[in-house]
């Protein structure tokens, strides 16, 4: 049995062109260009209020996008948003699940609104749950659930669909080590079984050093850098190495020398990074989802 | 293409059977066309049955203050009688405005709970599927008239525990549970209306709390038009509440009615609010 999709390699999962969105006077992204490969794990990093949510939630059709800026496997988000929702699944940053319902309940509502048919509802339920590992759960109320697993859920239902496009957005923010290498194994081993494309937010460096293919590193709304984490650590580094060697000083070399994702990121952000990454109510609204998840 | 990646994944060590998975690698068929609505509103009803199902005690605590108001109001001004209700006793008059009344009050309530969702990413998903935002509306419209229905049957048990005297010709009963679910269709979609309007929670829960008991008050659900003054018959004309009353009444207990009217009000009315409360959505996801 073939499990992979037939991939079509010239196609792109995600591109953003240009594409602006203001709130009032905040501008949330500020003419952002994104490229997603198809089957890819492709991870936007970047501070509190950098424009990550934002930007993810222009890619969903949540926020109103002008013509021709933001296309899903070529479909359009603001001329198809229906053919764009039907490839898209969806982990929002905050936990979503309905508390009031079982796992299997809130999987099973969004199965229904992704038009699975009566007769393979339950069987495609199932095996959304025991993909996350939650079929032991499965019948418990969602109040009942750890982060972790509330995190698992939200895949599961983002599952149901066979999405060809998998959206998270900062799926491991306030969970607890453990959690988060669970989250991330579940993340992997869907993917390498479908081959679906991922497109994930986080701040946390080591997580997109590990698990992404490729990665955008954003700031007040743009993307200054982009490649694989080897890639940009490597610029870097030469780069210091260069400046090192024009200037006289003694050339840093070895395994030490290599700078971090980290080192990347304050090199691309400059200065701004610990002085303007995010206004108070960002660190607020991070806050609060940390402490909905606690 | 994901093999390349094999050896740099920790978690990814772990071998996956096919089999697992057989069913999450095909999209469904899309629903088109006329069969999308229905699909999303039986959805959105189906939820609401397995939330009650969970957690009886709202059908418990909501059946308190309707029981207080036929018992107290209703048994008193029977006794008095200085409400002329067209020679019926006032608590049969009274219950269909009370079963009107807290089928409107959770219809309300309902329409304040989608602030909620909206907080908690619940609706924020569902606006992320395929479900058009009339679909979603009209889901969550008729989810609330499911909820109120069921609340109905409750306030109609009591009300005839306590000797009113109602019809149990299933066919007007059936006309009264149109009539619970096209009121609450209009009263979810009002408030989810000046959600779309307000945006935030505390705003919401103030002017849902400040309207809910004018409605209740400009409409003949507790006494006849005729007896208002002159500038109360104006609202509660154009109170759909008035005519949902009217058309319990009509139904449950046999008084002089106008049936076609109330329908046609009704219908109208649940249109206009779900084309409304469609149309403010977006503003609720930005
Ligand atoms: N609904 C909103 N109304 C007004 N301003 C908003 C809204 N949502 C986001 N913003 C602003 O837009 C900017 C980008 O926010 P966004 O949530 O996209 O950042 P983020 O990168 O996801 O941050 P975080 O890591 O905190 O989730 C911030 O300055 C934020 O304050
Ligand atoms: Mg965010």
């Amino acid at each position: 049995m073939n499990l992979q999709p037939a991939p079509d390699s010239a196609e792109e999962a995600v591109s953003c062109h240009a594409l602006d969105y203001s709130f009032g006077d905040t501008k949330a992204v500020d003419s952002l260009d994104l490229s997603v490969r198809t089957g890819e794990i492709f991870g936007l990093l970047g501070p509190n209020g950098a424009g990550k949510t934002t930007a993810i939630r222009c890619i969903t059709t949540l926020l109103p996008v002008p013509t021709d800026r933001v296309k899903v496997f070529g479909h359009d988000a603001a001329k198809e948003q229906m053919a764009v929702r039907r490839l898209l699944g969806y982990v929002p940053q905050q936990l979503s699940a309905d508390a009031a319902m079982t796992g299997r309940e809130n999987v099973t509502l969004f199965a229904r609104v992704f038009d699975v048919p009566r007769r393979e509802r339950a069987a495609r339920v199932a095996q959304a749950l025991d993909v996350v590992d939650l079929t032991g759960a499965a019948d418990r109320m969602a109040k009942t659930y750890s982060g972790g697993m509330i995190r698992r859920l939200e895949l599961a239902q983002a599952l149901v669909s066979a999405p060809r496009l998998l959206m998270l957005d900062e799926p491991t923010i306030g969970l607890d080590p453990i959690a988060r290498s669970s989250v991330w194994e579940h993340i992997n081993a869907v993917r390498q079984a479908t081959g679906m494309t991922v497109l994930v937010t986080t701040h946390y460096m080591d997580e997109a050093e590990q698990y992404c293919d490729r990665v955008g590193l954003m700031h007040r709304g743009r993307i200054h850098a982009l490649g694989t984490s080897d890639e940009l650590r490597g610029q870097l580094r030469d780069r210091r190495r260069k400046e090192a060697r024009e200037a006289g000083t003694p050339v840093p070399a070895g395994d030490t020398a290599t700078p971090t994702l980290e080192d990347v990121f304050r090199d691309v952000a400059g200065q701004g990074l610990d002085e303007e990454g995010g206004d108070y109510s960002d660190v607020r609204s991070a806050r609060r989802t940390a402490s909905r998840l606690g | 293409m994901s093999e390349a990646h094999d050896g740099r994944r920790p978690g990814s060590a772990d071998a996956v059977d096919p089999g697992r998975f057989e069913l999450l690698l095909v999209p469904p068929a899309p629903r088109t066309g006329w069969r999308v609505l229905p699909a999303r509103v039986i959805a959105m009803c189906v939820v609401e049955l397995q939330k009650l199902r969970h957690d009886r005690t709202e059908l418990y605590t909501r059946a308190i203050q309707p029981a207080l108001w036929l018992l107290i109001f209703g048994e008193t001004f029977t006794h008095i009688r200085a409400i002329p209700t067209g020679g019926i006793p006032y608590i049969d008059f009274l219950a269909p405005g009370i079963i009107a009344q807290s089928a409107m009050f959770i219809a309300i309530f309902y329409g304040i709970m989608i602030i909620w969702e909206r907080d908690a990413g619940i609706l924020t998903k569902l606006l992320v599927t395929p479900t058009p935002r009339a679909a979603l509306i009209s889901g969550k419209a008729f989810a609330s008239g499911v909820k109120a229905l069921i609340q109905a049957v409750v306030v109609i048990v009591i009300a005839a525990a306590l000797g009113v005297a109602l019809t149990w010709n299933p066919l007007k009963l059936l006309g009264v549970a149109v009539v619970v679910i096209l009121g609450s269709a209009f009263f979810s979609c009002l408030s989810i209306t000046i959600a779309g309007i307000v945006l935030t929670r505390d705003r919401l829960m103030g002017i849902g709390q400040a309207i809910t008991m004018p409605l209740f008050f400009a409409s003949n659900a507790l006494y006849p038009v005729a007896i208002m003054p002159g500038w109360l018959q104006v609202v509660s004309k154009i109170n759909p509440l008035s005519y949902q009353v009217d058309a319990l009444r009509g139904l449950l207990l046999g008084t002089p009615s106008h049936l076609l009217l109330d329908f046609g009000v009704l219908i109208f009315a649940a249109l206009v609010g779900i084309t409304t409360a469609s149309s403010l959505l977006g503003r609720l996801a930005r």
